[in-house]
């Protein structure tokens, strides 16, 4: 059948020559590329001791962050969990008491905040959702571990340090 | 025959069997590093500095794994088949001449297990040994793949033994003498016979590729047609036994083709060397310069692995019936020719 794209190209099956048929040739050129390769440099990062650098965009291990004066930034909202296309986050909502003014940047906080880290896929898409500017994926790697619990994160291992006074 | 003379020569021989093991253990550690450098890896550098430990912990893992003998195997030859394949391994060093006759106080000692007069000969004769262990453990394992895969080793090594002897005649022509040890004092520092031989030579290398079942004829182990060939079944030392033999069988054929044509333990301005040092250091000098040698060639055997990929069975059989034996044959021919007239004029 007439070819439409007009790029078929027939390829003819020749004998090998005498110098393909001695292999030695392509052997040597063969050799001759992998020593090369001896004086390369190793493309290997020796990982429990040296980490890859990451690029400023990579997103990690997620993070709730506070404000200039250390109190959480996420009101709960929900609309990371809303955006999440793998259905990750879950968080209960709680009402700030007065006395919890210095804790809670809004009058509504996350009182429980979990992501289930074998579900993220890491897509960035709760941090544009964010309005707060509470969710970031900024850390590391999520690190291994043996039971599917142990990889919802709560908010003891997602929420950013407090500010040292 | 005086009591010296036994307990040298059972010195030489522990000396000899520790050592081929020895280099064997760090020829499986060699192999990792040089295909991760030829690869731009790192290659194994957890166990110990640049990871030189990583043979003792393979070892280790080789002793404790659990050993499975399989209930339809003939169990008897399943033990032997490993062990044979050492043997045969083991044995092809007696030969082998390691350096000139060392003097240590009135003594001198020969470097050589023994001298036989049909040294080539013997080493032949162990090689075509060593596929019995091959053979017996893929028959022995009552496995198909086994079994195709000890047919494939028979077959390959037959054919490339005819080669072999072949491109040696071409060898034995100029040397007139079967006997390694003045086969190597006949290349007196430079005088090296792959200067005289070089075709000979290429054949008889090729072919202990082949012998050795390396890459690239490394058919009777390929892991995706045989599910690992003839040790298949093999497991803990057993199988530590048939990947030693392999080894083994590389350093011993790296000695011969040092021996037979890189000149052994000869090189250039040895007789200065000798006249300064004395009959005590010399010697030992020499002995180094024969194990860079084989080094050299192991070096090699590695580099070709992880180059070439690894022929079909059928290119393996056109390749030694009908390239390398009329080649070797015309070698014979043409070197016979030229001694003749060399003698006549």
């Amino acid at each position: 059948m007439e070819s439409l794209s007009n790029k078929k190209k027939v390829l003819e099956q020749k004998p090998l020559t005498l110098g393909e048929r001695l292999y030695l040739p392509a052997i040597t050129k063969g050799l001759s590329i992998t020593i090369s390769h001896l004086f390369k440099k190793s493309a290997t990062v020796r990982y429990p001791e040296v980490e890859r650098e990451f690029s400023t965009n990579y997103r990690g291990l997620h993070s709730l962050k506070r404000d200039e004066e250390g109190r959480e930034r996420c009101t709960a909202c929900g609309l990371c969990a809303l955006s999440c296309p793998a259905e990750a986050i879950t968080m209960i909502a709680a009402e700030r008491k007065p006395e919890e003014k210095h804790l809670y940047r809004e009058e509504k906080y996350a009182a429980t905040y979990e992501i289930n880290m074998l579900r993220c896929i890491f897509c960035g898409l709760c941090e544009e959702a964010c309005p707060k500017e509470a969710i970031y994926l900024d850390g590391p790697i999520v690190p291994s571990d043996y039971l599917r619990k142990d990889f919802i994160y709560g908010k003891d291992k997602l929420v950013e340090k407090p500010l040292e006074k | 025959m005086d009591a010296a003379f036994v307990i040298e020569k059972f010195i030489l021989v522990a000396v000899i069997f520790g050592v081929s093991l020895l280099i064997a253990m760090y020829s499986t550690y060699a192999e990792r590093k040089v295909a991760a450098f030829l690869q731009d890896r790192l290659g194994p550098d957890r166990a110990g500095p640049f990871g030189i430990l990583q043979p003792l912990a393979d070892g280790v893992k080789m002793f404790m794994k659990e050993e499975i003998v399989p209930a339809t195997s003939n169990k008897w030859l399943f033990m032997v088949g490993p062990g044979l394949a050492m043997l045969t391994a083991c044995i092809a060093s007696a030969v082998i001449p390691w350096g000139s006759p060392i003097a240590i106080g009135d003594r001198v000692i020969p470097l050589q297990v023994t001298d036989i007069n049909v040294g080539v000969l013997y080493i032949f004769g162990v090689v075509s040994l060593g596929v019995y262990g091959v053979m017996i453990g893929g028959w022995a394992s009552n496995n198909k793949y086994s079994l195709l895969s000890a047919i494939r080793a028979a077959s390959q090594n037959i054919s490339y033994e005819i080669a072999m002897g072949l491109s040696i005649i071409a060898l034995l022509l100029m040397t007139n003498t079967l006997s390694l040890k003045e086969i190597v004092e006949q290349q007196h520092g430079w005088h090296w016979n792959v200067l005289y031989q070089p075709v000979g030579f290429l054949i008889f290398m090729i072919c202990a590729f082949a012998e050795t079942n390396r890459a690239p004829f490394d058919l009777p182990e390929c892991e995706t047609e045989l599910i690992g060939g003839y040790h298949t079944e093999y497991s803990s030392m057993k199988l530590g036994f048939y990947l030693f033999a392999e080894y083994i069988n590389m350093f011993i054929s790296s000695a011969v083709m040092a021996t037979l044509y890189w000149g052994g333990y000869n090189y250039p301005g040895m007789d200065y060397v000798a006249a300064h040092l004395g009959a005590t250091w010399a010697p030992l000098i020499g002995t180094g310069v024969f194990f860079l040698k084989i080094f050299a060639f192991i070096f090699f055997f590695m580099w070709v692995r992880w180059t070439i990929p690894r022929f079909r069975y059928d290119q393996l059989m056109n390749l030694g019936w009908k390239a390398l034996i009329p080649l070797a044959i015309a070698n014979i021919i043409v070197t016979g020719v030229v001694i003749a007239i060399i003698e006549k004029f």
